[in-house]
């Protein structure tokens, strides 16, 4: 729900963004691929079916909006008078309910959720048949205690979890707000809950922000404030918000009786965070109202002393609870698989019904004659003196009932325990994965998180893993390496060492020394050059270049204390880490951000300290990929400073200036992207009066103009983004994380293929793939960027041509792919861009790309909007049967992430929008291999057995209940109790499999490390197949056979009576199937024992404990029988009976054809002994995989 | 775990100070998934032991519960047939079965084949009397066996649950279908006492039939299914009755008639006579006498016996096979040439 939720609030966020009046940015992530988020679909880049889908319903009811607020489609708050607002709509007060149940809806409402489910639907119904007086084949409290046990176990659970809600909202509706009091013009306490829309708030600093609300006056004279938005989207760094100017001058309050206070028009609450649309009246004058006027829920207030607001959307209706939904749901593919087994088991239940059936209709037919005497039978009641038929309908009815009779009694043959059991396995499992040290990222001091419940064993069997580059192979902490100023190179700063340029220029300020919070490592050349006063045209060139730096960002400078009472830290916020990197970097070099308000910013120069009136800014976006400010200096000249991509901004030169300068820079950028650096031009041109006012009016028009604002704000910024100089470019460096290399290797050695999707350049996404060891200089590159569809098409054919030349030479690439053993294997990698991407996918050159793609050790997507990531994904998905894993840690990787079997998000520095979006949260992208190739292979492994198990097990009863059926002239009648027949699958034997599915470990971790190749068995569904649900099938049907014939012949012409051969069979049943689980375990704790073991003892009490009821006819029945040495003859030969086929078949196996597994259990335990020769035979193999 | 979207009420407590404590999972040999634990692995050794030891346990009991059951001396006669003259149709064997006013006394005789020591166990068998069908077991209802208050709790008896309107002690398809045949033997002249006593189970007449409640319009239906009891003695004296509702679990079964508490000599020919009451004939039901000793195993029953050295057989014959294959096949365990990716098919 959360991905779809997330899909379309970034849809709108663009659209509201186009919208926004706001002077400042407020959202703009420059430079980051994420920054365009959602341009992908405005791109034409094909979408994933279901996310166009979702996007155009969506879109259409935007287009609607697009047109003028309407007044029937507005919410009209009057400041300062809840009563007055807005009557035609019912709006809630401020208390919220994430709760989902009352204690009186709890019932029903649990129990038809809980009934959504299909099986419950199945069991269900059986019950009811079973309370039919013709069908009762089980007591009726016997019958119902399955599904009743089922269903308190997981109410108990909602109920638990629900109560934790309960009490979070309660704490959150009673937590107090300041209040404006009309009658008073005070600020009162009132409880969070009581707050309603259109009264007036106050917040202080470090407060949380109780609803949504527009700003009307801050502590800032500008009427600036700062909140954090973590809660709301995880982006720790401050972003700034405004009050109109308006408002600000006579804030309500005790000065200004609030009936002079206006009226706002909204839009009707909506899910998206970044959007905002509505007008404000005060004194007969409209304000229109942006994102940037509203502060949100969720929020809190930083740096500002208070804020004054009035409440637009209160409780339900805030943008963050709009927001709040669970973590999607997917379906395992095991999970999926066993359907297929349970249609199959369904299949052997109707034939098994069937044939009770018909055997019945035979019976009856063929003894017609002899049922009116028969004394067991009395066709005829003659009790009442009428001669009426006793309970008998006529054959045709008898079967019908004996086949919906068979179906009650052979039920379980559908494991109803199998449903809770998985839940349950899931969660231990869960516990372990967030309690596992390795997965403990302690940067960001996080621990590994289970977001979805139900998908843990797809772990073990991902193919594909497809990861995103920034903050998921790197840190995203970015670091200005070097800069070319006028094609010439300063990348001194690289190799100095550290203290070289640290802390040169600290600033007094006051009493206090202000100092830059990060020093870049500098280049004395530079740092020469710009210290030399001298009016050179490099020099010149050097300081427009780095006052560019310092004021072409949204950068939020912010004064830290430290513990040192004369030094200041001056803290850079800012939403990019890129544009932080090159403020710390013009900081270092002298030129430091010092204050920005709403219309100005201070740099301090070189000790200069300098005001810059901002006088416009355009935003960065995904068309232009770059963004401009407009600043006049203090010598009243008026600069546009433009950062951007090289290839936006080449495109805007000026044409007249000396080309060797722009091909010197052009090389210096290709030999930083070689180098994976991020790299970013800048450029300026003084404009003109003329041409300022020109820009001025048109900037105003766009700003003021009610439709299409955002089109015609880049409009304007196109016009004037032109004939730049060329100032020279930067390089960036961002680290990659610790153990990347090391991970891919092993991922690779596990068979699992590793496509990097980035944004960033073709250079600098190669220069990474080999920094990560993803590329390997032995491996042969396909490069593909080409601008049509028919270079395109050439481009894949030659490659298709090259891997076939390939695959001439070894047999087959994909199979060589797949282990790695190709002999004469030449591994390929695919670089492909974004442009290339749009002509492939969208046209039947789809296919051939997967052919590609596919016969390829490493892909590397380059240039790539968010949804061409999904769309790789869904190539990828929709053609194999292969699982898909998406890692990334941005909001540009949530579609990515949302379409991929299995989402993985980093919770690292780009907030937590991935993180909402995922299955699975962790720190660092290293963490993939002990979650892949240990905890996958441990939870895929031990879901697999315990499905199979509870298949076999159940089976196993069901068939013993069959064979008896046979000699009861096919009634249904159980020799075993219907207790011990309800018990069996919930109690009896249902333990040990959980225990064993939660703690058994066929390899250590240890092991599974060392041998990544391991992680293949799940890839090849080596342990959970037909054949070997088949194999398991045919073993049931054995050991019933075993279970029931040997007493049956040992009894057959005996006294035994019903109840005491149904206490052997149970017995014998119940010890055999823990046997048989007992020779699969792996590793033996003493849970493990107490499990097993404790289980047989368990059920033998239980069969003592029924037959100590003296009301039930098998009363006494276990010690009579128990006290007779057949019994134990019995008992003993059919275990052993029952055990020597698979047991037998299991050493046969294990010896003649171990699985890669056996082997390494063989070496686990055996380790000591073989440690010589194995490091010998390691090493040999290690260099033969080369 | 789906909460934490809403940010505000659950999330606030762990995003907003992330540093304040640390995060890192408490170390505990169970968190980490390292308990001490035991790895078995079916080693070659293992296996052939395994093996060879179910085949020396299972050898010797085998011939033991085979030499118990040949020591049982079993005298089996089936007189359904014989004891209704003349070669006859069903129809006409029914009829007569029903018919009240016949004297069914039959005799037969039986040879014992070899000497039998007491107890000596007197059995009759039914074959194809479904005592475990479905409308047969459930007609019974053993609140009004035990308590004598409980006389009109009838409950899952129909349609043997009252007659001419008053209920029946004891109600139920099974009591009334209560077995009525009688033997007496004798060898020549003599007598043989068969000793009825003590035929149920204990457990049965001290706590499932009351020894205050009496038999009450027994029988006294249209329909006689069976015997009749005695309305002076308490159930839980009435043993043939206690005996019978002990529903068998199978079609073919034996129930407890007395014991016979005297030597027989081989070649004693025995006379029964048979009160031959108990109509079978309407579902073509075989009836048969069963003179029987017993061993620490029970009756006769070769089957057990057979099967435990068969299982004894074929685990030391598999014992010898595993060795011969681990013989010619012989591989080291954990060798790690044998992983699959080591197993390089071109041969390099």
């Amino acid at each position: 729900m959360v991905g779809d939720g997330l899909t379309i609030s970034r849809e709108e966020e663009e659209e509201e963004e186009e919208r926004s009046l706001a002077p400042l940015p407020s959202s703009g992530r420059h430079h980051r691929r994420k920054s365009s988020a959602s341009a992908a679909s405005r791109d034409g880049f094909p979408n994933p079916a279901h996310v166009r889908h979702l996007s155009r319903t969506e879109t259409e009811r935007l287009a609607s909006s697009q047109r003028e607020l309407a007044d029937s489609n507005s919410r009209i708050v009057f400041i300062g008078d809840p009563g007055g607002s807005d009557p035609r709509f019912e709006i809630p007060r401020n208390s919220i309910r994430t709760a989902k149940y009352s204690p009186i809806t709890f019932l029903p409402r649990n129990l038809f959720e809980q009934f959504r489910r299909l099986s419950y639907i199945y069991f269900l119904a059986i019950v009811i048949l079973n309370q039919l007086p013709q069908l009762a084949v089980f007591g009726r409290g016997a019958s119902a205690l399955p599904l009743a046990f089922v269903l308190l176990v997981t109410a108990v659970k909602d109920a638990y979890e629900d109560w934790r809600r309960h009490r979070s909202d309660r704490i959150e509706n009673n937590r107090a707000a300041s209040v404006l009091d009309p009658q008073s013009g005070r600020f009162l306490s009132k409880r969070w809950k009581e707050a309603r829309v259109g009264e007036v708030l106050k917040v202080l600093a470090n407060e949380s922000i109780p609803c949504d609300m527009v700003l009307l006056a801050t502590s800032d004279p500008t009427g600036v404030a700062y909140i954090q938005t973590i809660n709301l989207d995880g982006e720790s760094n401050l972003k700034t918000r405004y009050a109109k100017q308006e408002t600000m001058a006579r804030p309500p309050g005790e000065d200004h009786p609030v009936d002079s206070a206006g009226v706002i028009r909204c839009e009707q609450p909506n899910r998206n965070i970044y959007g905002f649309l509505g007008n404000m009246e005060v004194d007969g004058k409209r304000v229109s109202l942006g994102p940037a006027n509203i502060i949100l829920r969720g929020c809190e207030l930083k740096n500002t002393a208070w804020v004054i607001g009035v409440a637009v959307y209160t409780g339900s209706e805030t943008k963050v609870m709009l927001n709040s939904s669970g973590a999607p749901s997917k379906r395992s593919r095991l999970e999926t698989r066993m359907n297929r087994e349970t249609l199959l088991l369904s299949a052997i239940l109707i034939a098994l019904c069937s044939v009770v059936a018909i055997c019945n209709g035979i019976w009856l037919g063929n003894h017609s004659d002899d049922l009116e005497l028969a004394q067991f039978f009395r066709k005829r009641d003659y009790s009442d003196g009428d001669d009426k038929k006793y309970n008998y309908s006529g054959i045709g009815t008898q079967v019908f009932f004996a086949f919906l009779m068979s179906v009650i009694v052979f039920q379980i043959m559908i494991p109803i325990s199998l449903y809770i059991s998985m839940e349950l396995v899931r969660l231990g499992q869960a516990y372990f994965m967030v309690r596992d040290a390795n997965l403990y990222d302690e940067s960001s001091n996080s621990r590994f998180q289970c977001r979805a419940l139900n998908i843990n064993e797809d772990l073990g069997q991902i193919k594909y893993v497809f990861s995103d580059k920034t903050g998921t192979l790197t840190e995203n902490k970015m670091e200005f390496q070097c800069a070319s100023i006028r094609g010439v190179d300063y990348s001194g700063g690289r190799v100095s060492s550290r203290d070289n340029g640290e802390a040169h220029y600290i600033l007094a300020a006051g009493k206090h020394i202000l100092k830059p919070k990060m020093s870049v490592k500098t280049d004395p050349e530079l740092v020469r050059l710009l210290k030399n006063k001298g009016d050179t045209e490099q020099g010149k060139r050097a300081r427009e270049f780095f006052l560019a730096l310092a004021c072409c960002n949204t950068i939020v400078p912010l004064v830290v204390d430290t513990s040192d009472p004369k030094q200041k830290l001056i803290d850079y916020q800012g939403e990019s880490p890129d544009e932080q990197a090159l403020a710390y970097a013009a900081a270092s070099y002298g030129f430091v951000l010092i204050e920005r308000t709403s219309g100005h910013i201070i740099i301090d120069i070189l000790g200069n300290r300098q005001r810059y009136d901002v006088l416009g800014l355009h935003e960065f976006d995904s068309d232009r990929k770059r963004m401009s400010v407009i600043v006049c200096g203090p010598d009243k000249t008026i600069n546009l400073f433009v950062k951007g991509a090289d290839n936006s901004m080449f495109g805007i030169i000026q044409n007249k200036v000396d080309l060797s300068m722009i091909d010197a820079t052009k090389a210096n950028l290709h030999a930083y992207s070689s180098l994976g650096l991020r790299t970013l031009v800048v450029g300026m041109r003084e404009l003109s009066r003329k041409e300022f006012e020109e820009w001025q009016s048109a900037y105003e028009n766009a700003n003021t103009s009610l439709m299409g604002r955002g089109k015609l704000l880049r409009a304007v910024a196109s016009n004037v983004e032109r004939e730049l100089h060329i100032l020279g470019a930067s390089g960036i460096e961002d680290k990659l994380q610790e153990g990347v290399p090391e991970a891919i290797e092993s991922m690779r050695q596990a068979g699992i293929k590793v496509w990097v999707l980035t944004g960033d350049k073709q250079e600098t996404a190669i220069s990474i793939g080999f920094s990560c060891k993803l590329l390997t200089e032995a491996m042969t590159q396909i490069v593909i960027n080409c601008n049509s569809e028919e270079s395109c098409r050439n481009k894949l054919q030659d490659a298709v041509a090259m891997y076939r030349k390939f695959a001439v030479i070894s047999p087959d690439p994909f199979e060589n792919a797949l282990t790695g053993t190709g002999s004469t294997k030449v591994s390929m990698a695919l670089i492909i861009d974004g442009i290339s991407l749009v002509y492939i996918l969208k046209t039947k050159l789809e296919e051939e790309l997967f052919k590609v793609a596919t016969a390829c050790d490493v892909v590397l997507c380059c240039r790539v909007a968010p949804l061409q990531k999904a769309g790789i994904v869904s190539l990828i998905k929709s053609r194999t049967e292969d699982m898909t894993l998406a890692i990334g840690d941005g909001a540009n990787d949530v579609s990515m992430i949302q379409t991929a079997d299995v989402g993985i998000g980093i919770s690292g520095q780009e907030g937590r929008q991935a993180v909402m979006a995922s299955d699975f949260a962790m720190g660092q992208f290293r963490f993939l291999v002990p979650l892949l190739l240990v905890h996958g292979h441990w939870n895929y492994q031990r879901m697999a057995y315990m499905i199979l198990y509870n298949f076999y097990r159940n089976a196993v009863f069901v068939f013993i209940l069959f064979w008896y059926v046979l000699y009861t002239a096919y009634t249904l009648t159980t020799a075993i109790t219907e207790w011990s027949t309800v018990l069996y699958s919930i109690v009896y034997t249902a333990l040990p499999t959980i225990v064993v599915g939660v703690l058994d470990k066929d390899l250590s971790r240890k092991t599974l490390m060392k041998y990544p190749q391991l992680y293949r068995s799940g890839q090849r569904d080596e342990r959970y197949n037909l054949k070997l649900f088949t194999l398991t099938m045919m073993d049931a049907v054995w050991q019933s056979v075993a279970t029931f014939y040997i007493p049956y012949l040992a009894y057959r012409q005996s006294t035994v009576d019903g109840s005491s051969l149904g206490d052997l069979w149970i017995l014998a049943v119940v010890i055999l199937v823990n046997i048989h689980l007992a020779t699969d375990v792996f590793r033996w704790y003493w849970i493990t024992h107490v499990a097993v073991w404790g289980c047989i003892v368990a059920t033998l009490i239980c069969v003592i404990i029924i037959d100590c009821i003296w009301t039930l006819p098998g009363y006494w029945a276990i010690f009579k029988i128990m006290g007779t040495g057949l019994f134990w003859l019995c008992l003993l030969g059919v275990i052993v009976a029952g055990m020597l086929p698979h047991f037998s078949v299991k050493a046969l196996k294990e010896y003649l054809m171990p699985s890669d597994i056996q082997i390494a259990r063989e070496m686990d335990k055996f380790r000591r002994m073989n440690a010589a020769t194995m490091e010998i035979q390691m090493n040999r193999f290690s260099t033969l995989q080369l | 775990m789906n909460n934490s979207a809403a940010g505000t009420s659950s999330g606030s407590g762990d995003v907003s100070a992330p540093r304040r404590n640390s995060n890192r999972p408490k170390y505990s040999r169970f968190t980490q998934q390292e308990l001490p634990a035991c790895k078995p692995i079916l080693t070659p050794r293992w296996v052939i032991s395994v093996f060879t030891l179910i085949g020396v346990i299972f050898i010797p009991i085998g011939i033991a519960a085979l030499r118990a059951s040949t020591n049982v001396v079993e005298i089996v006669k089936r007189y359904d047939a014989d004891c209704i003259p003349g070669n006859n149709t069903k129809a006409y064997k029914v009829a007569y079965i029903q018919d009240k006013n016949i004297d069914k006394t039959c005799n037969i005789t039986l040879r014992v084949p070899k000497d039998m020591d007491p107890p000596i166990y007197v059995y009759y068998q039914l074959d194809n009397f479904y005592q475990n069908h479905r409308r047969y077991v459930k007609s019974r209802n053993d609140a009004q066996l035990k308590d004598r208050g409980k006389a009109n709790d009838t409950s899952g008896c129909d349609p043997e649950d009252a007659s001419n309107g008053s209920p029946i002690v004891p109600c139920g398809l099974i009591a009334w279908s209560l077995f009525n045949d009688t033997y007496n033997f004798s060898i020549g002249n003599q007598n043989l006492t068969v000793n009825k006593r003590g035929i149920s189970w204990k457990s049965d007449r001290d706590h499932k039939f009351g020894n205050d409640v009496f038999p009450r319009n027994f029988q006294n239906g249209t329909l006689i299914g069976g015997a009749s009891l005695d309305e002076n003695t308490p159930l839980s004296q009435q043993e043939d009755l206690i005996v019978w509702m002990r529903t068998a679990a199978l079609p073919t079964f034996r129930k407890s008639y007395g014991k016979i508490e005297q030597n027989l000599r081989e070649n004693d020919t025995i006379t029964v006579t048979i009160k031959n009451n108990y109509n079978t004939y309407s579902f073509s039901g075989k009836k048969k006498l069963v003179l029987s000793t017993s061993s620490w195993l029970g009756g006769k029953n070769d089957f057990i016996g057979i099967t435990y050295l068969t299982i004894g057989g074929l685990c030391f014959f598999l014992a010898i096979a595993f060795t011969g294959v681990y013989l010619v096949k012989p591989r080291k365990l954990g060798d790690p040439s044998y992983l699959s990716w080591n197993r390089n098919p071109s041969g390099r």
